[in-house]
Parts: structure tokens; C-alpha cells; sequence
């Protein structure tokens, strides 16, 4: 603690921290097809034969994937563990939510090699950009040190930033690229400021553990020194977090964005962003501060009704297709706040409330990186048809596409033998156990209103005819092969809930 | 030394504070996509000016630490958004927030 005063003392031994390298491996493993992929593909004249960057961006997210599940066992044999002198962790939901994030990273490669071959886009960049926005998305879902959430969560927004104006050829896109630039470090701006405060509040940055905010809360709540500026602090948290996940009022970026952005950059966005920002909401807020939670569980409660409320109404009067899956997925964040709200009850209780969050943030995360599969099909070349007109008469011009969009729909209604059902199940019965009657009625409620948009495409799709000017839809290996594995998941899932709540229940207790 | 008030870290803070607030006064109420960048930035100095403040009254050098990590960040965001800015630029003349308006609904 007095560095400052002894500065000649620490010059001659330099302790550094035990760094456990195996641990890092899916981390490693990403950033290096990252290097690889940007350096080799600057260095060779001609480029790579195509299709090969998609490839090695598939293979480093399966890579990864599985190296999470080899950490998994490891954590069930010998506990979670933290990593760089505790600047990491690998635990139960750092893992699950990883492991939504190299989902959602297999998903949009496939997507996007079809897609940048059909816009006539020849860019490794942009797969050299998933990887390290995914790398951002472990990082901040494994981070125990709001510093390093706050590195995560910049290497995550800064790469979403160029993915979402890189397609140069759309002006939308780039406005697109500005709009989140401009809110995404405005919101950071909140976040850090946040970050100092509790810093100033308590003396540390580090999260659990050892000598953490959680323990210096444990000490000074009942001093009440520096509680102003720890619940200023935590607001400010919160303020930047919201934005990210984009819940209301923080929400008004998320539908020009996922309009503008590139359609597989969108469902990427939907998908890993969300995801790794509820794993940091739930590492920074939920997990670390639970003495404080009289102070933030109320600012959850109002951010997650107003999200469900707002998100399912303002989706409903939408006409583009685009804008309706921003608005839904808006409404989605809601959900998973409801769950998050549940968890924050603490106790037995709060761990379903985080099984809750962990099982919709993956299933979420598949359903929509296949929704916006279609959508990219859909969009035809050019990615300009998005309207509801452009996917009317589709259930007889593409009957398999139909049907699969029509499975993902239903499944973000929340249909049962869907996995949305049992995503919304879970975290709707989450809030009931912890008594949190109120959010779970008005959940519930949202869900129907919601119901209405999903089964307007639907109907859009089997029930009224086609324009026949369209361009035929067609239908490329890769997506065709995303598509098919989301459905599957889906439907899966949807028949089949039990080892994946099992999973969910399992990763919630293993905590650091 | 100083012989009318001794300047202590809180002084700082609340310095930091009212930047931290000019900033996000700018990035609300201009329109020109450059002075919302330098506002966005003002602000994460602000935070660097607190991050400072806190790292001296507590004696310990973690606060001072982060203010580097900061810095490179905000650079790295600079150049992607002067980046898209430049994008945008060469399909038109000028760039205002306000005649950026191609999506809306």
C-alpha cells in the first residue's frame, strides 16, 4: 500500500505474478489466429484462397470452445481458480459464457464468408476483428478486476465498432460504425468514471478474493465512510454496463446500429456482446457487491421492466425486419435482467437466478446469430431488403428457410418445445422463487406482447404472397450449415432442457 | 507553501468531476461528430484526473497505473473513430451529426 512512499525499495526485486498459462489457452488460442490471420493475410500478395479465413476463424472458435469445456473439468476436479496474480478467474460462469461467445464466433464466420462473397468484400480484417472482439468478450466475462473488465469491454466495443462500418460500400453502414462510436465511448466514459469511484470508495479495483471490493465491502459497509461515492460509483457501473447490454432508457443506439451494421455483424453483436456484457454486469455488480444490493437491486428492477415493457411495445410498430430484431432483442435484455434481478436476492435462490442468466444468455446467443442467418440471406445483395415485404411469400419460395426462421421466431416467443420457452421459463420461475412476484407477472405479460411481432414475419412469410420482382433467395453452404446447427440447437434444447440446466445449475456454484 | 489554501485531493476530484460533466454536456448538446470525440475524451480524462486523485490519497500506485491503460484505450478509440469519421467524409462535404440521419424508424 505505500509504493509511493518507497519507491527505491521496490526497484531491486520485481515480483511477478504466477501466470498459469494452461488456463489462458482459449484466450491465447484466439488472439493468435487473430496475429495470423491479419499478418499473414497483410504479408501475402494474392491473399489466402477464399473461404480459408472463415475456416481458420471457425476452427479457432471450435478450438476454443473445447478448451473451455477441458478448463470446465479441471474446475470440477479442482475448483475455479484465478489467474495472473487474480487479475482473471476461471470459473463456472466465466466458462459458460465463454463458451455463448465461441458459439456465437462459429456462427458468424460461417455467416459472414458467404456474405462477404456475395457483397464482393474481400477483407481478412473482418474476421481478424471477430476474433479479438471475442478475445474482449472472455476477458470481460472472466475478468476479476473492473480494470481488466474495462480493457475487455474496449477490445470487445472497439472492434464491434469497425465491424459495424465495414461494409463500405453501405453509407448506412457507416453511419451505423459513428451512431455506436460515438454512444459506445460515451457509455465507456460512464463505466470508467464508475470504476474510479469505487476505486476511491474502497481502495481497490479487484473484484472477489483476497483483499477485493467484496471484502472492503464486508468492512466498511457499516462505517459508512465512503458510501456516497460508492453508490455513485456503482450507479455509474451500471449506467455504462445498461448501455451495452442495451437496456432502457440506455437503448437508443441498438436500433439504428443492428439497421445500419453489416446483418452477420448484427448477429454477432446480438449474440457475443450481450452475452459478455451480462457476464461482466453479473462479475462486477451482482457477484461482487452483494452487501450493497438494497442500494442497486432497485435500479435493476426499474431497468429490467422498463426493457421488457418498452423493448416488446416499440417492436410491435417497426416495419423493417432489422429494427423489429433490435427492439426484440432489447425486450430479450429485459428477460435476462428479470434473471439478474432474481440473482441478486443472494442465497439459494440467487444461484437459480444466475443458472437462469447463464442457460437464456447461450441459448439467446444461438437463437439469434440464426435469425440474423436468414435475415442475411434475406437481405439479398446489396443487404438492403430487410423490409417485411421482402420476406413476404418466402415460406413458398425458400419452404426450408421459412420453416427455419419460423422455428427461431416462435423459439424468441417463447413457444414450448422451443429452447426460448425454457430460457424464459427458467428465468421467469427464477424471479418467482425469489419472491420477485411483480417483474415476473409483467415478464410474463411481455412475452405476449412480444408473441404479436414474431408471429407478424411469420404470418408475412406462409400467408401472403409473394412480390415478383424479388430476386430468388438463395441458400450457401455455410449459412445453410449455421442455420441448420441453430436450429437443431433449438430445437434440442427445446425437447430436451435437462443437462443444459444441469450444466447452467452446476456452472452458477462454482464460483471464485 | 502555498499561503491562501491547502490544496488537497479533493480539490482534484471535484475538478474532475465538473470536466467530467463539461464533457458530457458536449458530447449532448454539439453536433459536429470531431467536438463529440474531444468530449468523449474529455471525459475519460476526467476519469484519469480522479483515478490520479484517489491513487494520492490512498498512497498507492494502482490508481496512477490505470491512468496508462486509460490513455492507450482512448487512443486506440481515437483512431477508430477518426477512421469511420474520414469513411463518411468522402461520401460528403460535411460532417454533422444532424445530416447523418439515413436510419430512423
Amino acid at each position: 500500500m505505500h509504493l509511493l512512499l518507497s519507491p527505491m525499495q521496490q526497484t531491486d526485486k520485481l515480483i511477478s505474478p504466477s501466470v498459469n498459462w494452461g488456463s489462458l489457452t482459449p484466450l491465447l488460442v484466439l488472439l493468435g489466429a487473430g496475429l495470423v490471420l491479419l499478418v499473414g493475410a497483410a504479408l501475402s500478395a494474392r491473399g489466402w484462397a477464399k473461404g480459408l479465413y472463415a475456416t481458420l476463424t471457425a476452427a479457432a472458435a471450435v478450438a476454443a470452445g473445447v478448451l473451455q469445456f477441458v478448463l470446465w473439468n479441471s474446475t470440477v476436479h479442482h475448483g475455479p481458480k484465478s489467474l495472473v496474480g487474480e487479475a482473471l478467474v476461471v470459473d463456472g460462469p466465466s466458462l459458460f459464457i465463454g463458451i455463448s461467445i465461441c458459439a456465437a464466433l462459429l456462427l458468424a464466420a460461417l455467416v459472414t464468408d458467404d456474405y462477404l462473397r456475395r457483397e464482393d468484400i474481400d477483407s481478412p480484417e473482418v474476421y481478424g476483428l471477430y476474433l479479438m472482439a471475442a478475445l474482449g468478450g472472455l476477458v470481460m466475462a472472466a475478468s476479476n478486476d473492473l480494470i481488466v473488465l474495462f480493457l475487455g469491454l474496449e477490445v470487445l466495443s472497439i472492434a464491434l465498432y469497425v465491424l459495424a462500418a465495414s461494409h463500405r460500400k453501405r453509407i448506412e453502414s457507416q453511419e451505423a460504425g459513428l451512431k455506436y462510436f460515438i454512444l459506445g465511448g460515451f457509455s465507456s466514459a460512464f463505466f470508467l468514471y464508475g470504476v474510479a469511484l469505487v476505486y476511491g470508495a474502497t481502495g481497490t479495483t479487484r473484484l472477489r478474493g483476497p483483499e477485493s471490493i467484496k471484502t472492503a465491502l464486508a468492512l466498511t459497509v457499516e462505517t459508512d465512510k465512503h458510501r456516497a461515492l460508492l453508490v455513485v460509483g456503482v450507479a455509474l457501473l451500471l449506467v455504462g454496463l445498461a448501455f451495452k447490454v442495451a437496456a432502457v432508457p440506455f437503448h437508443s443506439w441498438t436500433p439504428d446500429v443492428y439497421q445500419g451494421a453489416p446483418t452477420p455483424v448484427t448477429g454477432f453483436m446480438a449474440s457475443a456482446a450481450k452475452a459478455a456484457a451480462f457476464g461482466a454486469l453479473l462479475r462486477s455488480v451482482v457477484l461482487s457487491m452483494p452487501e450493497l444490493r438494497d442500494d442497486w437491486r432497485p435500479a435493476i428492477w426499474v431497468l429490467a421492466i422498463l426493457t421488457l415493457v418498452i423493448g416488446s411495445t416499440l417492436a410491435v410498430v417497426q416495419t423493417n425486419v432489422k429494427r423489429m430484431l433490435a427492439y426484440s432483442s432489447i425486450s430479450h435484455a429485459g428477460f435476462i435482467l428479470v434473471g439478474i434481478e432474481a440473482a441478486a436476492h443472494g442465497g439459494e435462490s440467487g444461484d437459480r437466478g444466475i443458472a437462469s442468466v447463464l442457460f437464456y444468455v447461450l441459448t439467446y446467443a444461438v437463437l439469434v446469430s440464426g435469425t440474423f442467418a436468414v435475415s442475411t440471406l434475406v437481405g439479398r445483395s446489396g443487404d438492403g431488403a430487410h423490409g417485411l415485404d421482402s420476406y413476404r411469400g418466402l415460406g413458398r419460395q425458400r419452404p426450408v428457410l421459412a420453416l427455419a426462421l419460423a422455428v427461431f421466431l416462435l423459439a424468441q416467443a417463447g413457444v414450448p418445445l422451443t429452447s426460448g420457452f425454457v430460457a424464459k421459463f427458467s428465468v421467469i420461475t427464477a424471479a418467482a422463487d425469489a419472491s420477485s412476484y411483480a417483474i415476473a407477472i409483467i415478464a410474463m405479460l411481455a412475452a405476449v406482447i412480444g408473441a404479436f411481432l414474431y408471429l407478424r414475419i411469420i404470418v408475412s412469410m406462409f400467408l401472403e404472397d409473394g412480390d415478383a420482382e424479388g430476386e430468388r433467395v438463395s441458400i450457401p453452404f455455410g449459412t445453410g450449415a449455421a442455420i441448420g446447427i441453430s436450429v437443431a440447437f433449438t430445437l434440442v434444447v427445446g425437447f430436451f432442457p435437462g443437462w443444459l440446466l444441469e450444466l447452467a445449475r452446476d456452472a452458477a456454484t462454482r464460483l471464485y | 507553501m502555498i499561503a491562501a489554501a491547502d490544496v488537497t485531493p479533493t480539490w482534484y476530484l471535484l475538478l474532475a468531476a465538473a470536466l467530467f460533466a463539461i464533457g458530457c454536456t458536449g458530447v449532448l448538446v454539439r453536433r459536429n461528430p470531431l467536438v463529440m470525440f474531444m468530449c468523449i475524451e474529455l471525459m475519460l480524462n476526467a476519469v484519469n484526473l480522479s483515478f490520479v486523485a484517489f491513487s494520492r490519497t490512498y498512497l498507492d500506485i494502482k490508481g496512477q497505473t490505470t491512468v496508462f491503460f486509460v490513455l492507450v484505450v482512448a487512443a486506440a478509440e481515437v483512431v477508430v473513430g477518426l477512421g469511420i469519421v474520414v469513411a463518411i467524409l468522402r461520401r460528403r462535404p460535411s460532417a454533422n451529426a444532424d445530416d447523418i440521419a439515413e436510419l430512423k424508424g
